[in-house]
Order: structure tokens, then C-alpha cells, then sequence
């Protein structure tokens, strides 16, 4: 590793003032420990947020919920407050590595690392969350949707740091899930995929509203903008879930890795889209 | 520039140590080399396998991924702490008789994971118990008598 020095605040004050551009936050360490180990940072600081008191707080706001950066993926998968409104960010956090895994990775981690397979990402897209960021002067507010630039780059700024994530409430008639598909249960995703739906008040076979995100198939996870307005006021029936699989599969923009060939992920997003609309249909018909 | 020594202080199995060492020692070689336990074994050390199975603070984690000066203050659990004295802790006369150990080298992080598992939920299923055991590789014994050892390990503490 290239030598650092390594920094343990206990306010968030105190760690924005450490984050010059050489020092790099820490927080489960679960990817950032081997991009140490492997030279891939220029960092001569490393300021671990884990002592920063409420930073894993997930607690219940006005108009939704707000989850510390620092909350653990155990922790979100183990919350009620969660899986009530939630189920596709449920299932996305339960699925992250291991156990040991999930007991040190966080939800901040997750997103500000910024891989395109990123298992949370998607869920939270979904749901329509944002991003709290905070810097020496203040807060500000960043649409998960416009979080990630390309592999491993956010629209973070030199000294700024995720405190939180705020997902609006669940509306009435709304419903979410998230399905991946992997090679072994320790890989991450070749592709993943969360759905959102809302349905109309007075035709509740009518999609009033839908949110589609994709992950592993991108530089970036993607909102499948066409497969969305496909839904939009569609009556959702199998056709209709056919066709925005199909609408899904033409948003990826896949790559051949030692992973996956191109045509197998976009083959995979058909197939998991399809998966996901139905299943956030059933729950926002309150069925599942 | 080195990476600067920093003087950390761990309760590793019920006795707090304190040492200096380097910002970049993981925890895994903080108690191989440093403590001397070499009950904890090195597998991937990417995470990937269990093998360095320890709990801090109550939670199974891989200690590959961990700096030691992240367990400052903090309480870490080892193999060596399961057996008061002479005396095996039920998970390790479970393992024993029920021969769930062939070469031994994921055995230590096993019984750390199954120590997590019974401190949460000591009457586990055996779905529950396999799952458990999820996060650690095996590649001899096989999970079969592993998660028959911790089923009877649960019944018997
Ligand atoms: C065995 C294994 C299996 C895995 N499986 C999966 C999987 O199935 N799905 C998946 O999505 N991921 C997986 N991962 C990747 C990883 O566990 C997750 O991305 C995790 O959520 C990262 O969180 P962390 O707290 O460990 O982040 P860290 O490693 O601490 O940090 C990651 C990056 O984000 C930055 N950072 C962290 N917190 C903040 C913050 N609050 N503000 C600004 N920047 C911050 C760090 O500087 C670093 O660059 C796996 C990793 C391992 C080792
Ligand atoms: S050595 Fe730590 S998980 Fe394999
Ligand atoms: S006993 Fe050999 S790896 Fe498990």
C-alpha cells in the first residue's frame, strides 16, 4: 500500500476540514481497502467516518425516510421502516456479498464508489431518493439519477462528503422490487434491475407511473427511459410487460466482459425487467 | 514517506491490548503477527472466503478488509477465545464429533461464523444455520457436517 496517514474524527466538521484533495473517506472499507491495497487511489489520508455519531441513523422524516451514509446493509435490510415502504431497497441491501460483507458495507459506500453494478443503486433510483452532500459550507441535494458520471466518478466535489439518503414515501397504490442475476453468489451483478409503479386511483390495472433502472449494463447505472414510457398510462397486462422489456433491453447499453457477452446482459434485462414490473404490480395492488 | 505508526488500544477476547502499529496493518495480520494468534487464517484476502472470520462489536466480518486502527476501542473475538481453558465451547466439540473439519483451514472462521449465528439466534433452523455459514468456503469437509456441527452445537449450549 502506499503509505497514509489515518485520520478518526468524531464530527462531521471535523472530518469535511480533513478532506483535502489527497484524503480519501472510509467507511466499510469493503472496496475501498483493496483499491488501497492495489494502488488504484493517490490518497496520503485516509479519514474513517465511523466514528461520527448518527452518520448509520435510518430514521423516519418528513415525507419519507432518511438513511445515514454510514448505515450498514445488514442494518438496512434488517429495518422495518424499510421493508414496509421499500421492498426493492430491502432486497438490494440483503443481496450485497456475505454476511461479513454486509455487516461493514454501507449504503454511502455503495453509491459514492460508483460501480456500475452497484446493487443499491438501482432501488434507489427507482424510488426517486436523493443524495444529502455536504462540504465546509453547507448541504446540498443530489437526484440519486444524476449521482454517477462513469465508473467510479460522481458528481461529488473535491471536499464534499454523502451524509444521507432521503427516499420519499411510498405514494398509495405503489409498489417496488429489484432482481439481479449473478455467476456465484459472491459476484456482483451481471445485471440488476428495480421497478417502480404507481397505479391510477381509478383504473388500478392502469399504470399512472413507473421508474425503471438498470445496473451492469451501462458506464453508469441507467434509467430505461423507453421502457417507462412505455408503462406511463398503459393497462399493464402481459403484452404491455412484454413490450417494455423489449423497450428495456434497447435503453441498455451493454459491453462484452470476462463477465458476460453484451448480448446475454441485454437478453438479461428483458428478462428481469419483466420480472420486476410484475412484481412491483403485485405490490402496489397490495397482492405481495 | 512511511505510513506513520499509531498507538491503538483492543479488547481481543476480553483483554484489552495496546500496541503501535503501522495505519496500513490489517487486523487480520495485527493478531497473526503482532498478538500471535494464528488461530484466524488468511484464505483470498479479498474478502471473498471467510476464512479470516473474527467478530468486532458483536459482528462477523472478514478481518482481511479491516485496519487495525479501525478496532481501536473496539471488542474483537477470536478461535482462541472460544474454549474456556481445557474446556471446548460447544461449536468445537460439535465440529469434533461430527467431523466437520478435514484439513482444518476454514474451521476457525466456521466457528466464528457459527458463534455469530448462536449469539443472535441460538435455536437456528437449518436453513438458518446454512445461512449462517454462507460467507465461508469450505473446500474439503463440505457443508453437510458443518451445518449438522452448529444444528448440535445450538442444541447442546
Ligand atoms: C466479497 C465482496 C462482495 C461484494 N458484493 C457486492 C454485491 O453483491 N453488490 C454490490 O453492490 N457490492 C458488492 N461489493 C462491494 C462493496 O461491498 C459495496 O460497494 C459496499 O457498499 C461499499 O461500501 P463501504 O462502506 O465498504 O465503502 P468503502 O469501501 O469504505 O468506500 C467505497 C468508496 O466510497 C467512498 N466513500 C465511502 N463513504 C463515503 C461517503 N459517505 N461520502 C463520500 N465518499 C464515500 C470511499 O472513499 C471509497 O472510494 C462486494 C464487496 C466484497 C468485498
Ligand atoms: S481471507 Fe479474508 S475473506 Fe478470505
Ligand atoms: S476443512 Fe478444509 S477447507 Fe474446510
Amino acid at each position: 500500500m502506499r503509505p497514509f496517514h489515518y485520520r478518526a474524527p468524531r464530527s462531521l466538521d471535523e472530518a469535511l476540514a480533513l478532506l483535502t484533495p489527497r484524503a480519501v473517506p472510509l467507511a466499510g472499507g469493503t472496496d475501498l481497502f483493496l483499491k488501497m491495497e492495489r494502488r488504484q487511489t493517490q490518497a496520503d489520508t485516509v479519514v474513517d467516518l465511523k466514528r461520527i455519531p448518527e452518520l448509520d441513523r435510518i430514521e423516519a422524516v418528513d415525507g419519507g425516510v432518511r438513511i445515514g451514509a454510514l448505515a450498514l446493509m445488514d442494518s438496512l435490510g434488517a429495518s422495518s421502516l424499510i421493508a414496509g415502504q421499500y421492498e426493492a431497497l430491502t432486497r438490494s441491501a440483503r443481496v450485497v456479498g456475505s454476511i461479513q460483507t454486509r455487516n461493514r458495507a454501507t449504503l454511502g459506500g455503495n453509491l459514492a464508489n460508483a460501480s456500475p453494478a452497484a446493487d443499491t443503486a438501482p432501488p434507489l433510483m427507482a424510488l426517486g431518493a436523493s443524495a444529502e452532500v455536504a462540504d465546509a459550507g453547507g448541504t446540498r441535494q443530489v437526484p440519486v439519477d444524476r449521482l454517477f458520471l462513469g465508473p467510479g466518478r460522481t458528481a461529488l466535489r473535491d471536499g464534499e462528503l454523502l451524509t444521507a439518503i432521503l427516499v420519499p414515501a411510498l405514494p398509495a397504490r405503489a409498489g417496488s422490487s429489484f432482481h439481479r442475476c449473478v455467476r456465484t453468489a459472491m459476484d456482483i451483478a451481471l445485471v440488476n434491475c428495480a421497478a417502480f409503479i404507481r397505479l391510477d386511483e381509478d383504473h388500478p390495472d392502469t399504470v399512472a407511473e413507473a421508474r425503471i433502472a438498470l445496473g451492469a449494463v451501462a458506464p453508469t447505472p441507467l434509467r430505461a427511459a423507453s421502457a417507462e414510457t412505455r408503462l406511463a398510462g398503459a393497462r399493464l397486462d402481459e403484452d404491455v410487460v412484454e413490450a417494455a422489456g423489449e423497450c428495456a433491453a434497447s435503453d441498455a447499453r451493454p459491453i462484452d466482459d470476462v463477465r458476460a457477452s453484451a448480448d446475454y446482459r441485454r437478453e438479461m434485462v428483458r428478462v428481469l425487467t419483466r420480472r420486476a414490473i410484475r412484481s412491483a404490480f403485485r405490490r402496489a395492488r397490495g397482492e405481495a | 514517506m512511511e505510513t506513520p505508526r499509531i498507538r491503538i488500544t483492543v479488547t481481543v477476547n476480553g483483554e484489552a491490548v495496546s500496541e503501535d502499529v503501522p495505519g496500513d496493518r490489517s487486523l487480520l495480520d495485527f493478531l497473526r503477527d503482532d498478538l500471535g494468534l494464528t488461530g484466524t487464517k488468511e484464505g483470498c484476502g479479498e474478502g471473498e472466503c471467510g476464512a479470516c472470520s473474527v467478530i468486532v462489536g458483536g459482528r462477523l466480518v472478514d478481518a482481511c478488509l479491516i485496519f487495525a486502527a479501525e478496532a481501536d476501542g473496539r471488542n474483537v473475538e477470536t478461535v482462541e477465545g472460544l474454549a474456556d481453558g481445557e474446556v471446548l465451547h460447544p461449536l468445537q466439540r460439535a465440529f469434533a464429533a461430527a467431523g466437520a473439519a478435514q484439513c482444518g483451514y476454514c474451521t476457525p472462521g466456521m466457528l466464528m461464523a457459527g458463534k455469530a449465528l448462536l449469539d443472535r439466534n441460538p435455536s437456528p433452523t437449518r436453513e438458518e444455520a446454512a445461512h449462517g455459514i454462507a460467507g465461508n468456503l469450505c473446500r474439503c469437509t463440505g457443508y453437510g457436517t458443518i451445518i449438522q456441527a452448529v444444528m448440535e452445537a445450538a442444541k447442546e449450549s
